[in-house]
């Protein structure tokens, strides 16, 4: 039977649900509303929220003193790039992980083992130190995280089923990213290149600091952990019978992946990628610490209006405005798709 | 050609043993039926031939070639799922053509060979339908269609009728075992139900918690079977079984009769068929029994009866189950 709900309660639902929505929508509202409003207009307190002169001058100025469009040119082909260069990490992942879950993890690595990568990765360590005359430059120290932290740490991921898999890559999402802003930047940085000094490989003038080649590979990995879960449950919901019919009418794994799973999962593929370009759109952290110019995206381009010489709440305001204006409106006409990728796999 | 050989296949879950060991040899145009209860290993069985499960050792040979570690794809097999497991994203045209496209065949080829078993399996009309606007049969149909198109060197069943109702899988029972004759490629079908398994199969492997108990001819399995199993699996209704299980005689070779025979007993309750009546007797000492009678008997509940079995069709078994030969 039906619940049923009473008029009133009815009533006192939708008085909450709009009473909270203006809360979260009020700051836009008051962006938007002292983007249009001179400098001294918009700094006064208490506000003339509708009574002030309107005007569209912080918009020209705001295009004259900085590129608007680069700016825009920029965020875009981090997005994109990003978007792209995640699903095709993602994809075979979240296949796998969906289709052929490792119950029981991998080779189990014994204490001896471990004991046996720790020691072999100081050793390399030190190989690397004695190539570098024992000086203890960037290149070493790049070295050191590489092998004390990062070949282990996979090691150990790959020992494990598919399900602690999962929980660990989201549970680097729980890590605070200024706590991995030192090593990144170092890496970004130049003569930050792990094999800068070794001749053999002279990378000298490598420099990924405020480049699409730092930003775009930055971004998929930040956001690769939501992707591939957001894929995960997408593909869970596909029944692994059809891709067991693909494998007998003879498809290779690339036309099973591409022409039987691909096309089925493309819905939750589109809200994957929605998410995706959301979150890189309004990722702020890692450009305003790793971009200044080249490369910079839009949070940059906001931030420049937040002066030491004071804080141009008007021109700040149209910044915002335009800053978040694509992505407010691709997020409009998409609203549906990203509900449903949002929710997709929540109930069931 | 279409010859699969089975040595010592097992498969084995951690510490549960789905098959612990299966040795198999099936023949060139040979339709085999894989039997048992579910959960007897039957489906594994089919998935290990089919390359869609990796076995845990043994070996399987295709044509004379081993092909253990050889993928599905590989393996020049075709299979009908239980789930039809149709592309739902591309027509009916699409969905049989799909196997023909992976393995490049030109297009006019394609177009033809399609339109051809579009025509075998009476789906013209829906050539440009998706799956989801089909009805069951009509799926199923559709499954079978992308097996056949692209001359399998055989077929493997995966319980294909079993969400079909009644009325269809009869037809589709038939049309199946017409295919198999028209086409004379290799069969391979799982199913859980017997009458399916009799009614269809050249040879039945009778499977039992992943043990090949018997494998024989229909026949040979209804009047020789080598064990308890085997006996109480195959025939329908099932095999009476009398003193502790030594003895078992099936309902059709039992005479019944009013005024004298071996075994007396009191009728519980008859199902009338209409060609046959099958009577539930409740015989005392020896538990229940079922009786096969004619159309025509009209035995109340309660009355009394005379059995006879017939000795010459008797089978005996011994304490472990296996069948004692006289």
């Amino acid at each position: 039977m039906a619940r049923k709900i009473s008029n009133r309660r009815k009533l006192l639902t939708t008085i909450i649900a709009w009473v909270i929505g203006l809360l979260l929508f009020f700051p836009i509202f008051w962006t938007a509303v002292a983007a249009f409003k001179t400098e001294s207009d918009a700094y006064t307190l208490p506000q003339n929220w509708l009574s002030t002169p309107w005007t569209l001058e912080n918009f020209g100025i705001v295009q004259e003193r900085s590129n608007y469009f680069r700016y825009v040119f920029n965020t875009s082909v981090i997005v994109i790039l990003s978007t792209l260069l995640g699903l095709v990490f993602a994809i075979p992942a979240a296949w796998s992980m969906a289709f052929a879950p490792n119950p029981e993890g991998g080779s189990k690595i014994s204490s001896l083992g471990w004991l046996g990568i720790v020691l072999g990765s100081l050793a390399i360590c030190f190989v690397a130190l004695y190539f570098n005359n024992w000086k203890p430059t960037n290149a070493v120290i790049g070295i050191l995280l590489l092998f004390i932290f990062v070949v282990p740490a996979s090691l150990w991921a790959w020992s494990r089923n598919t399900h602690n898999m999962l929980l660990w890559m989201l549970s680097t999402k729980m890590m605070p990213p200024a706590g991995a802003l030192i090593p990144i930047y170092l890496i970004f940085n130049r003569n930050g290149l792990v094999f800068r000094d070794w001749g053999w490989a002279n990378w000298g003038d490598y420099n990924i600091m405020d480049s699409f080649w730092g930003m775009v590979p930055l971004m998929t990995l930040l956001n690769l952990p939501i992707v591939i879960w957001m894929l995960f449950t997408y593909f869970k919901e596909i029944p692994v019978g059809i891709l067991e019919a693909a494998r007998m009418d003879g498809a290779s794994l690339w036309n099973e992946l591409s022409r039987v799973l691909t096309p089925m999962a493309l819905p939750g593929i589109a809200s994957t990628c929605l998410l995706n370009l959301i979150l890189s759109w309004n990722e702020a952290f890692w450009s305003l610490n790793l971009t200044n110019k080249y490369a910079a995206p839009l949070s940059f381009f906001i931030s420049e209006y937040s002066s030491p010489e004071g804080q141009f709440w008007a021109k700040l305001s149209a910044a915002s405005m335009m800053a978040i204006a694509p992505i407010l409106i691709i997020g409009w006409f998409s609203q549906k798709q990203l509900v449903r990728g949002l929710t997709f796999g929540a109930v069931k | 050609m279409g010859t699969i050989s089975l040595n010592k296949v097992r498969k084995a879950f951690g510490d549960a043993v789905i098959i612990p060991g299966a040795d198999l040899e099936i023949k060139n145009g040979e339709f085999v039926v894989f039997v048992g209860p579910s959960g007897c290993g039957k489906s594994t069985l089919l998935r290990l031939i089919a390359g869609l499960e990796d076995m845990t050792s043994g070996e399987i040979k295709i044509d004379g070639n081993d092909v253990t570690d050889t993928p599905p794809s590989g393996r020049g097999l075709a299979m009908v799922f239980q789930s039809y497991a149709l592309y739902p994203h591309m027509t009916v045209r699409n969905n049989i053509a799909f196997p023909l496209k992976m393995a490049k065949m030109p297009q006019a080829e394609i177009d033809q060979k399609v339109n051809h078993a579009a025509q075998t399996l009476n789906l013209n009309d829906y050539l440009e339908r998706r799956p989801g606007q089909l009805s069951g049969g009509q799926r199923q149909r559709v499954a079978i269609g992308r097996a056949i198109v692209r001359n399998p060197k055989a077929f493997l069943f995966d319980e294909p009728l079993s969400n079909l109702d009644a009325a269809l899988r009869v037809n589709m029972r038939i049309f199946i075992m017409q295919l198999h004759k028209d086409l004379g490629s290799t069969s391979i079908y799982v199913t859980h139900d017997q009458v399916e398994a009799m009614t269809m199969a050249d040879r039945i492997v009778v499977l039992n918690k992943g043990h090949i108990e018997q494998v024989g001819s229909p026949l040979e399995l209804y009047n020789k079977p080598d064990s308890l199993f085997v006996a109480g699996f195959i025939g329908s209704p099932k095999m009476n079984f009398v003193e502790n299980d030594t003895i078992g005689i099936r309902p059709e070779h039992i005479e019944i009769s009013e005024k004298r025979g071996e075994w007396q007993g009191k009728v519980l309750l008859s199902e009338h068929l209409g060609s046959d009546t099958f009577l539930h007797i409740d015989a005392g000492a020896r538990g229940r029994l079922t009786v096969r009678a004619s159309g025509e008997n009209t035995f109340a509940p309660g009355t009394n009866v005379w059995m006879t079995p017939d000795k010459s069709r008797m089978h005996y078994f011994g304490k472990d189950g296996r069948t004692i030969r006289k």
